[in-house]
C-alpha cells in the first residue's frame, strides 16, 4: 500500500516536474564546426560568434519567453566525424545548427538534418551544390557561393586587368579546385580569353618551381588560384623569385592577414577577393568589440558570417514562432535582417541576398579594396 | 625504497627535459612583429613532472623486482596474467558471451543514436582490423596501405549508385570483390618485395588510389566527393532516420559476426596454415612444398575484400565519400589496432578496437590534448606489451598413446 | 632547351631537400632495420627550433651571418637532443622485441611530437625568416636558379661528404658499419652498441635539423605538419635508392626530385605523386633492394 502511495508521489512530482519543464524549455540550436586540430582558427570564430549573440538575445529574456541553449559539437573538418556529430545534435534535441564550416563535413552531415527535419546555416560552407542542386531545402548559408566568387574573379581579371591569357592554378583540395573549375568555366564562356594552364600543386610540398616554370612558359599575364594561403604565398614567393612579375588573383581562402605575415613582401600587388568590407557597419563593429573584449584578439576568419547566421536564424524562430523548417523559411525569404553584411534575407535556394564580394589589393602591406 | 642515486637520476632527468622542450614550450615567438613570449612556468612543470614519472617508475620497478625475488624463494605463488584458457572453459566462456551479446542486442535501446553511431564506426574498424590482421599479423606481410582498399568498396558504392542506381546489398558483393581485385593488383608486382620494401610499395600504392581519385574529376567528382549515398533497404520499406541507423547497426553486428566466423575458419584452413608458415619463415615454408605465390596473393585477396565491404558499409553509413577519408593515418591506425591488440589474434583486434576507436571519442572532452594522448598511449602500451594486449597462444598438439 | 635546364634545376633542389631528410632514414635503417617515422618530425621540430633561434637572436640584433650560424647549430642541437630522446624512450626498450612494434611506437612518437609542436606552439603557418642571403652573382641567372636553391644543393653535397669520409674513415663510423653489419658480433668484438645506436641518432637527427632550416628558409614558412609529408616522400627516396645505404639515398632523392619535376613540367603536376610512387613501384619490381642496395643474402 505505502509504496503505491509513494509512487504515485512520485508519478506527480515528475509530471509536474515536467510540467514546470516545458514552461520555460529552453530553444536548443547546435552549433558545429572545428573547433580542435588545425581548422580550429576557421571554426572557432564562429562559434564565438554563436555564443555572443545567444547571450545578447537571453540577457533580453530569450526568443518568446523561452531561453536559448547552444549545443556545441566539433567536428575537425571531417565529413565522417561530421556525420556523427549531426546525428548527436539531433538526438540531444538541436533545432536548428549553425554550421557545419567546411563543405565537405557539411555535405556529410545534411541528409541527417534533412531527415530530421532541422534547418541549417552554415556561415562558411561555400560549394555551389549544397544550395544549387536543390536536394537541402533546409540549408541556408550567410557566405556567398563559390560560383559568385570565381565569377568577381574572372570579372575583375578580364576587365580590369584585361589578361588575355590565364593560368589557372589550384590545392586539388575541394574549395580550391571547385573554384578554380568554375573560373575556367566563365573565362571559356566570355570568349576574352583563353586559359593557357590548368593545374593542382600538391599541398605541402616542398617545393613549387616546377610548376612556376611551367606557368611561365606557358606566357600567362595573370594567374588564378583556387586555395588557401599557405599554397599561394609559396607560389607567390617562388614566382617573384623567378622574377615573374604577372597579377595574381586570388579567393577568401588568401584574403587573410597571415597571407601577407607569410608572403612577407612578396604578398604586395596580390589580388584576393573576400567578402564586402563592413568594417563601418555598426552592427559589424559592436560585435568585432564585444569579441576584442571577451578573447582579448581580432576576431578570425567567418566572424561576421556566423554573427549574421546567428541574428537571421533567431530571428527567424521568433518570428516563425516554432522551428519547423517551413515556417522559418518563410521568414528567411521574406524578411530583411540587419546583420554585419547590412540588411540580408534569402532567395528560394537558401543564397544569401545581400552579402556580395569585393576585389582586394595588397597595399603597403595591407588589403585595401580596389573594387 | 627509493636511493640516493635515484633521486639524483631524477634531477638529471628532468633538468635534461628541461632543457629538451626549452626552445618548443617556453619560447614564443611572432617573427613578423619581432616579439618574444617567455613562458617560463612550462619549464619548471616539464622538470618536476618528468622527475616524478621516473621516480614513480623506479618505485613500481623495485616492488615488481621485490615480488620477483619472493616468488623466487617460494615465499609468494606467482599470480597468472590475463589468461585467455580460463575464458575457453564452458562454465566462464558461454555465460560471458551471452552478456557480451545481449549487450551489443540491447544497445541501440540503451544509448542515443549519436552512440550507436559511434559503435557503427568502431564495428566497421573491427571488420577492418579483422582483414588487416589477414595480411598483416597471420600472413606476415607489412601493409600500409591497406585503406586503398577501404576506399576501393567505398568509391564503388558511390559510384555504382549514382550512375546505376545500384543499391546496398548488390554492392556488398562488388565491393568486396573489386577490393579483391585491387589485392591481386597489388599483390602481383610486389611479390618480389620483402618486409619493409613491401611497406613501401604499399602505402605508395594507398596514396596513388587516393590521388587517382582526387584527380580524376571525371570519374569520381574528385575532391568534392560523392553525395546522397543510399543506407541500406530493408525490402524496401521506408525508415526513419533513427530507424535506419539501428538497422544498419544490427547489419554491422551481423558483418562482425560474419567476419569472426570465416576468419577463424580460414585461420585452420589448410590456406591458414599456409600463411602461418610463412609468417614464420617463408624459405622454410617454400620447401616444404607451399606455394608461395598464391598463398601470398590469396592473402592479399583476401585481406583486401574485407576492406572493400567494410568501404561499402563506410559509404552507406555517412552517405558521403570523399577522397580526404583515405589518408595514410587511417592505414596506420588499422595498423595500430592490429598490433596493439595482438597480432594474429581476433579478441586482440576486437580489443585493439575498442581501445583506439572508443578511447579517443569518448576522450574529445580533452579536445587538443586527444591525439597527444593517443601518440603517446600508442608508445607506453608498446615499450610495455610490445606482443600486444592480447596474445595469442600457439594451438600446439599433443599425441595421445 | 631553357625550359628543360630550368626543370633539371628545379628538381635538383627538390632532390637535395629530400636528400636531407632521405639520410637520416636509411641511416637508422641500416643499422637497426627500423622504419623511423617520427624522423620527418625531427626534422620539423629542427626547422621550428630555427624559427625560434632566428628570431630571439634578429631581436638580440646580432649580424647576418651569426644569426644563420648561430642558427643553425642551436637546431642541429636541438633536433639531435630530440632524436637521441625518442630513441632512448620509445626504441631502445623494443629492441628484441616483435618486428612491428617499433614501427608502432614509431607511429605513435610521430604523432605525439606532431601535436606536443601544435599545442606548444600553433596550428597556424608560421612566416619563416629569409635566412639566405641573396646571392648578387646569381641575379643573371635569378630566373633559372635561386640562391637558396644553390645554397641548398652546395650545404647537402658537403653534408653527404663529411657523412662519407666520417663513416669511411673514423672509429666511430667503423663501428657503425660493424653494428650494421651484425649486432652481435659487434657487441662480442668490443663496439658499445648502444652508443653507436644513439651516435647514428644524434648524427641523422643533426642533419635533418639542418636541412629544417634550409628547406624552410627556401619556402618561407613552417607549421607542425610539414615533417609528415616531406618525411613520406623522403623515406621513398631512400628505398628507392636502397634502403640502408648512404649514395643510395641521395641518388634515390635526386631520382625522385627530377621525376616529379618532368612529371610537372611535361605532363601535369595534379599527378606529380602518382607519378613518384610509380617509379618507386616499377624500380622495385626490377630491383627489389632499389637501385643500390644488395640484396640480402639468405641463409636457411
Amino acid at each position: 500500500m505505502k509504496s503505491i502511495r509513494i509512487y504515485a508521489l512520485l508519478t506527480a512530482f515528475v509530471l509536474a516536474a515536467c510540467a514546470t519543464a516545458t514552461a520555460v524549455e529552453p530553444i536548443k540550436i547546435g552549433v558545429a564546426g572545428a573547433h580542435s586540430g588545425d581548422l580550429a582558427s576557421y571554426g572557432l570564430p564562429s562559434l564565438k560568434a554563436a555564443q555572443l549573440v545567444v547571450k545578447d538575445i537571453n540577457d533580453k529574456g530569450g526568443i518568446n519567453g523561452a531561453p536559448v541553449e547552444l549545443l556545441v559539437e566539433d567536428d575537425a573538418c571531417k565529413p565522417e566525424i561530421a556525420a556523427n556529430t549531426a546525428a548527436k545534435l539531433v538526438s540531444s534535441g538541436a533545432k536548428a545548427v549553425i554550421g557545419h564550416i567546411c563543405s565537405g563535413a557539411t555535405k556529410a552531415a545534411l541528409p541527417i538534418y534533412r531527415d530530421a527535419k532541422v534547418l541549417v546555416i552554415s556561415p562558411s560552407a561555400t560549394t555551389p551544390a549544397l544550395t544549387q542542386s536543390g536536394e537541402y531545402p533546409n540549408f541556408y548559408r550567410t557566405i556567398a557561393a563559390d560560383d559568385a566568387q570565381a565569377k568577381a574573379e574572372v570579372d575583375f581579371t578580364l576587365a580590369t586587368l584585361k589578361a588575355k591569357k590565364i593560368a589557372v592554378i589550384h590545392d586539388k583540395g575541394d574549395y580550391g579546385k571547385g573554384l578554380a573549375e568554375f573560373a575556367k568555366t566563365f573565362i571559356e564562356q566570355s570568349g576574352q580569353a583563353e586559359v593557357v594552364l590548368f593545374e593542382g600543386v600538391t599541398p605541402g610540398a616542398v617545393d613549387y618551381s616546377a610548376v612556376v616554370q611551367k606557368i611561365k612558359r606557358s606566357a600567362a599575364d595573370a594567374v588564378i588560384f583556387g586555395g588557401y594561403h599557405p599554397e599561394a604565398s609559396k607560389i607567390v614567393g617562388q614566382m617573384r623569385q623567378k622574377r615573374m612579375t604577372i597579377p595574381f588573383v586570388s579567393d577568401d581562402g588568401v584574403k587573410i592577414d597571415t597571407f601577407i605575415q607569410l608572403a612577407g613582401k612578396d604578398a604586395e600587388g596580390v589580388y584576393a577577393t573576400g567578402p564586402a568590407d563592413v568594417s563601418h557597419n555598426p552592427i559589424t563593429k559592436e560585435y568585432r568589440e564585444k569579441f576584442k573584449k571577451a578573447e582579448g584578439a581580432e576576431p578570425g576568419a567567418f566572424f561576421d558570417n556566423a554573427v549574421a547566421a546567428a541574428l537571421v536564424l533567431t530571428n527567424a524562430i521568433a518570428k516563425a514562432g516554432t522551428t519547423e523548417p517551413n515556417a522559418m523559411a518563410k521568414v528567411l525569404r521574406s524578411e530583411e535582417v540587419a546583420t554585419p553584411f547590412g540588411n540580408i534575407k534569402f532567395d528560394a535556394k537558401g543564397e544569401p541576398i545581400g552579402i556580395g564580394f569585393s576585389i582586394y589589393q595588397v597595399q603597403n602591406g595591407q588589403f585595401t579594396v580596389v573594387q | 625504497m627509493l636511493t640516493v642515486k635515484d633521486c639524483r637520476q631524477a634531477l638529471i632527468l628532468g633538468l635534461w627535459f628541461m632543457f629538451l622542450t626549452f626552445p618548443i614550450l617556453v619560447i614564443k615567438v611572432n617573427p613578423v612583429e619581432k616579439t618574444v613570449v617567455w613562458r617560463w612556468p612550462n619549464m619548471l612543470w616539464v622538470g618536476g613532472v618528468s622527475a616524478c614519472v621516473y621516480l614513480l617508475s623506479r618505485v613500481f620497478l623495485a616492488r615488481r623486482a621485490a615480488r620477483q625475488e619472493r616468488i623466487r624463494l617460494g615465499l609468494e605463488k606467482e599470480s597468472k596474467g590475463l589468461n585467455l584458457a580460463v575464458f575457453r572453459q564452458p562454465k566462464v566462456c558461454l555465460p560471458l558471451l551471452g552478456g557480451v551479446a545481449l549487450f551489443f542486442l540491447a544497445f541501440p535501446a540503451l544509448f542515443s543514436t549519436y552512440q550507436l553511431n559511434i559503435m557503427i564506426t568502431a564495428l566497421m574498424y573491427v571488420v577492418l582490423g579483422l582483414g588487416l590482421n589477414i595480411v598483416v599479423g597471420v600472413a606476415g606481410l607489412l601493409d600500409l596501405g591497406y585503406v586503398a582498399f577501404y576506399a576501393v568498396g567505398a568509391y564503388s558504392y558511390a559510384l555504382l549508385h549514382l550512375h546505376f542506381g545500384i543499391g546496398f546489398w548488390t554492392a556488398l558483393p562488388i565491393g568486396g570483390l573489386l577490393g579483391a581485385l585491387f589485392g591481386l593488383l597489388l599483390g602481383f608486382p610486389v611479390l618480389r618485395l620483402r618486409g619493409d620494401y613491401l611497406a613501401i610499395v604499399t602505402l605508395g600504392f594507398g596514396e596513388i588510389i587516393r590521388l587517382v581519385l582526387e584527380n580524376w574529376g571525371e570519374f569520381s567528382q574528385g575532391p568534392s566527393g560523392i553525395s546522397n549515398i543510399a543506407r541500406p533497404g530493408f525490402f524496401g520499406l521506408e525508415m526513419s532516420l533513427d530507424g535506419s541507423i539501428t538497422y544498419l547497426y544490427y547489419l554491422m553486428i551481423g558483418m562482425v559476426l560474419f567476419t569472426i566466423f570465416v576468419v577463424n575458419r580460414l585461420q585452420d584452413s589448410r590456406i591458414g596454415r599456409a600463411w602461418y608458415a610463412l609468417r614464420e619463415d617463408d624459405i622454410a615454408c617454400q620447401a616444404m612444398g607451399v606455394d608461395k605465390t598464391r598463398t601470398k596473393l590469396a592473402a592479399f585477396a583476401l585481406g583486401a575484400a574485407w576492406a572493400g565491404m567494410a568501404g561499402v558499409f563506410f559509404a552507406a553509413k555517412t552517405t558521403y565519400v570523399n577522397p580526404a577519408s583515405f589518408t595514410f593515418l587511417e592505414s596506420a591506425i588499422i595498423l595500430c589496432i592490429v598490433v596493439l591488440g595482438g597480432m594474429g589474434s581476433i579478441v586482440g583486434v576486437i580489443v585493439g578496437t575498442l581501445v583506439l576507436i572508443l578511447l579517443p571519442e569518448y576522450l574529445r572532452a580533452l579536445a587538443d590534448y586527444r591525439m597527444l594522448a593517443f601518440g603517446a598511449v600508442l608508445v607506453v602500451m608498446m615499450v610495455f606489451r610490445p606482443q600486444g594486449i592480447v596474445s595469442t597462444v600457439r594451438r600446439t598438439y599433443t599425441l595421445h598413446r | 632547351m631553357d625550359y628543360f635546364i630550368e626543370l633539371v634545376f628545379s628538381g635538383l633542389t627538390r632532390g637535395s631537400i629530400y636528400a636531407l631528410i632521405a639520410l637520416g632514414y636509411t641511416m637508422v635503417y641500416g643499422i637497426i632495420g627500423l622504419i623511423n617515422f617520427a624522423h620527418g618530425e625531427i626534422y620539423m621540430i629542427g626547422a621550428f627550433t630555427a624559427l625560434i633561434a632566428s628570431t630571439v637572436l634578429n631581436i638580440l640584433g646580432l649580424p647576418l651571418y651569426a644569426v644563420l650560424i648561430l642558427t643553425a647549430l642551436a637546431a642541429a642541437v636541438w633536433a639531435a637532443a630530440y632524436g637521441y630522446t625518442v630513441e632512448r624512450l620509445a626504441y631502445r626498450p623494443l629492441r628484441n622485441a616483435p618486428r612491428l612494434s617499433p614501427l608502432i611506437s614509431a607511429i605513435g612518437m610521430s604523432i605525439f611530437l606532431q601535436n606536443y609542436v601544435m599545442l606548444a606552439q600553433t596550428s597556424d603557418f608560421q612566416p619563416f625568416p629569409a635566412l639566405i642571403p641573396e646571392f648578387a652573382f646569381l641575379e643573371p641567372f635569378a630566373a633559372v636558379v635561386g640562391s637558396t636553391d644553390l645554397t641548398i644543393l652546395a650545404v647537402s653535397a658537403l653534408l653527404l661528404l663529411l657523412l662519407t669520409l666520417l663513416i669511411k674513415y673514423t672509429r666511430t663510423g667503423k663501428a657503425m658499419r660493424a653494428t650494421a653489419q651484425d649486432q652481435k658480433m659487434a657487441l662480442l668484438l668490443g663496439v658499445n652498441v648502444d652508443r653507436v645506436i644513439s651516435i647514428t641518432f644524434v648524427v641523422g637527427s643533426a642533419l635533418a635539423a639542418v636541412g629544417g632550416l634550409l628547406i624552410a628558409s627556401h619556402i618561407g614558412q613552417i607549421n607542425f605538419s610539414i615533417g609528415f609529408i616531406a618525411g613520406i616522400k623522403a623515406f621513398t627516396a631512400a628505398v628507392l635508392g636502397g634502403i640502408g645505404s648512404i649514395p643510395g639515398a641521395v641518388l634515390g632523392s635526386f631520382v625522385l626530385g627530377l621525376t616529379e619535376a618532368f612529371a610537372t613540367g611535361y605532363v601535369s603536376s595534379d599527378y606529380e605523386d602518382v607519378f613518384a610512387f610509380s617509379l618507386l613501384v616499377l624500380i622495385l619490381i626490377f630491383r627489389p633492394a632499389g637501385l643500390l642496395g644488395k640484396a640480402a643474402v639468405e641463409k636457411v
